[in-house]
């Protein structure tokens, strides 16, 4: 039986909610006032308040805004639906459980302004999971404030500039070069930058690693802050001379920062503080399930080793044990070295419920198989599809596999048109173009969150858009083919921006 | 095969030059805007700016990523091409002419003869493809 599909179902032509507005329509009607009437200028002064109607608000009812967002809801994509290979990003799983912790009332309505002696058992979350994350690294110093990746990178960067102002005093000013491998991740400049280093770009070898040669020669060039460095690499080869790069940047006086967005194919394993790092940052929104973006906010702890731990943000978690027994948690803000905040109260608290609750919930074995099957799936995956797309790097991928487009683009389909394609087999397309290293690089990290049968089926996808680049490039040139709209002119798109909606009498009188 | 004139200088870059008595422009080649795709932005350094050669001028941004252009020569930027403002597709629609980014009053006006012909750039495309 074939399924003719229906084009013009409401849900996949829903328009803008200013084009379902109808003068005079509302979602309530209120009942008549039974308290006395306050004047509003006493509550809010005229020059606060808008005159004009609400002119261009659009008139609705509960339902028609209950169906608008609905509808679109279902033109989401989401790491509930399916797999979302999203390399660099460890788009994994977020458990129901974690969320169910999360929404335990004495952590969802906990007022960050409580007071300590009624916040105990979320200082105490605060600091377990602080405990955790400095044994999984091996560095003891942590702060849970960034909310991000990038914030945390930056707080590393600050603490790297507070210990070398210390240590050297005005000669610091002489050493501000921080060294990043060219395929760095883009905020590692922008961090050393923003924090008053200049860069310099470390050259890789044909196997994806850190030129060894290189990197010495710019420690003598002199004036060496540190290095920022991914492990594994942004290719997603480990660096294997991670130690030496370590000693010979630690011999030349700087320190050195990893950036943990690849830390799930570490966890369990290896530790960066035992490699030689002096400041890693993570993302508990990768590597430790919380969800990413839209699902909720970030959170990218810095830890560092205990020579720098003096300069890590403020308040800071401490445990006291009392006289009479048990244990209390304060926040310590008598720090005066510290960098000082970064962060609006103690950070996201929610992303480190969860956070917890998935450390918990694996243990110490559960947390190390991840680590296994997230490398074992990605190997899967690099070795499955080796004979079809060209591979960079000859060795063994760590938890993302990276291709190029090199086999396909000599016959016109070329990156985008593959990533767009996927989404027409029912999955997220892969990192593209990044690292920029690569040309036409397709990033790909399955995660431990995918079983065998979705890894076949994503493989399968990827050989036959492989094939249809031969007997029909057109319908991957033209992909994707399944959406509500299709490929979108992105170059359009950047070029002349429409920002805002206009009505339509606007539009045509402005010829917009 | 991408287009290469004749009367131009290369860098390993991708960069051209056309050079006129001490002033060079420059621009970046076919091959070049091919492999960044559709440019939708280009940022430039000032007029009176001094740059030193293989030093980063600007950057190309495309749709896909953002890359720095180098100066293949030294000397100091007398004129930038402003129109690449409202119309960046000219990089990619006409690199050798309208898409040209910047003019330099070169230091030492021989540093030119230095860089790639035509024919050498074009054994460089084919031996790096």
């Amino acid at each position: 039986m074939s399924i003719k599909k229906v084009t013009s179902h409401p849900t996949q032509n829903e328009g803008l909610i200013f084009e379902r507005s109808q003068t005079g329509r509302i979602g309530y009607r209120l009942p008549k006032l039974d308290v006395e009437e306050t004047n509003i200028d006493e509550i809010l002064p005229a020059e606060l308040r808008r005159n004009d109607g609400l002119e261009g608000v659009p008139e609705v009812s509960e339902v028609d805004v209950v169906r608008h967002f609905t509808r679109m809801s279902t033109w989401n994509y989401s790491i509930d639906l399916g797999m979302y290979p999203l390399g660099s990003c460890t788009m994994k799983y977020n458990s129901r459980l974690n969320e169910k912790v999360a929404r335990i009332a004495g952590f969802a309505g906990l007022h960050p302004l409580a007071p300590e002696e009624e916040s105990q058992g979320a200082l105490e979350l605060i600091y377990k999971l602080q405990e955790d994350l400095a044994e999984i690294t091996g560095l003891p110093g942590v702060s849970l404030q960034p909310a991000a990746g990038a914030q945390g990178e930056m707080t590393g960067v600050m603490l790297i500039r507070a210990f070398l102002d210390a240590r050297d005093g005005e000669a610091s000013k002489d050493r501000r070069v921080m060294l990043i491998p060219e395929s760095a991740h883009g905020t590692n400049p922008a961090s050393a930058a923003l924090a008053g280093f200049t860069v310099k770009a470390i050259r890789a070898t044909a196997d994806g690693l850190t030129d060894m040669d290189h990197l010495r020669a710019l420690c003598d060039e002199g004036g060496v802050a540190g290095v920022m460095f991914t492990n594994p690499n942004t290719v997603g080869i480990f660096e294997k001379d991670i130690k030496t790069i370590c000693e010979t940047i630690h011999a030349a006086g700087g320190l050195v920062y990893m950036d943990g967005a690849n830390m799930n194919a570490l966890v369990g394993i290896a530790r960066p503080g035992d490699m030689g790092v002096d400041v890693i940052h993570l993302n508990l929104h990768k590597t430790f399930s919380t969800p990413h973006g839209g699902g909720g906010p970030g959170c990218g702890p810095c830890l560092c080793s205990a020579e720098l731990a003096a300069f890590l943000p403020t308040p800071r978690i401490v445990s006291e044990h009392l006289a009479e027994g048990g244990v209390r948690y304060r926040l310590d803000y008598d720090a005066p070295d510290s960098i000082g905040r970064v962060k609006a109260f103690y950070g996201n608290f929610g992303m480190m419920v969860r956070a917890l609750s998935y450390i918990y919930t694996h243990g110490k074995d559960g947390l190390k198989e991840a680590t296994e099957t997230a490398v074992l799936n990605a190997r899967y995956v690099s070795k499955k599809l080796e004979e079809t797309y060209d591979k960079p790097y000859a060795s063994d991928c760590m938890h993302e596999a990276i291709f190029s487009h090199k086999n396909q683009s000599k016959r016109g389909i070329v990156t985008l048109d593959i990533a767009k394609r996927l989404i027409d087999y029912g999955f997220h397309p892969p990192t593209v173009y990044f690292p920029l290293v690569v040309e036409g690089a397709m990033l790909i990290e399955p995660t431990e969150s995918v079983g065998r049968a979705d890894l076949d089926a994503f493989i399968q996808a990827m050989i036959d858009i492989d094939r249809e680049a031969t007997e029909n490039p057109d319908l991957v040139h033209d992909a994707p083919h399944s959406t509500r709209i299709g490929r979108l002119d992105e170059a359009s798109a950047a070029r002349k921006p429409v920002l805002r909606w206009r009505p339509d009498t606007e539009a045509s009188a402005t010829g917009a | 095969m991408s287009n290469i004139p004749e009367n131009l200088r290369y860098s390993k870059d991708h960069e051209w030059v056309l050079v006129e008595g001490d002033v060079a422009t420059v621009g970046i080649t076919d091959y070049a805007q091919s492999s960044l795709g559709d440019v939708v932005y280009v940022d430039f350094p000032r007029v009176g700016d001094k740059l030193n050669a293989h030093e980063a001028f600007g950057s190309v941004e495309s749709v896909k990523a953002v890359s720095e252009v180098f100066t293949p020569l030294t000397g100091e930027i007398v004129e930038v091409n402003d129109g690449l403002n409202d119309s960046p597709e000219a990089v990619n629609n006409d690199p050798y002419n309208a898409g040209w980014m910047i003019k330099i009053k070169m230091d030492n006006p021989g540093d030119a003869d230095a860089m790639l012909s035509a024919a050498e750039y074009e054994e460089y495309l084919e031996a790096s493809a």
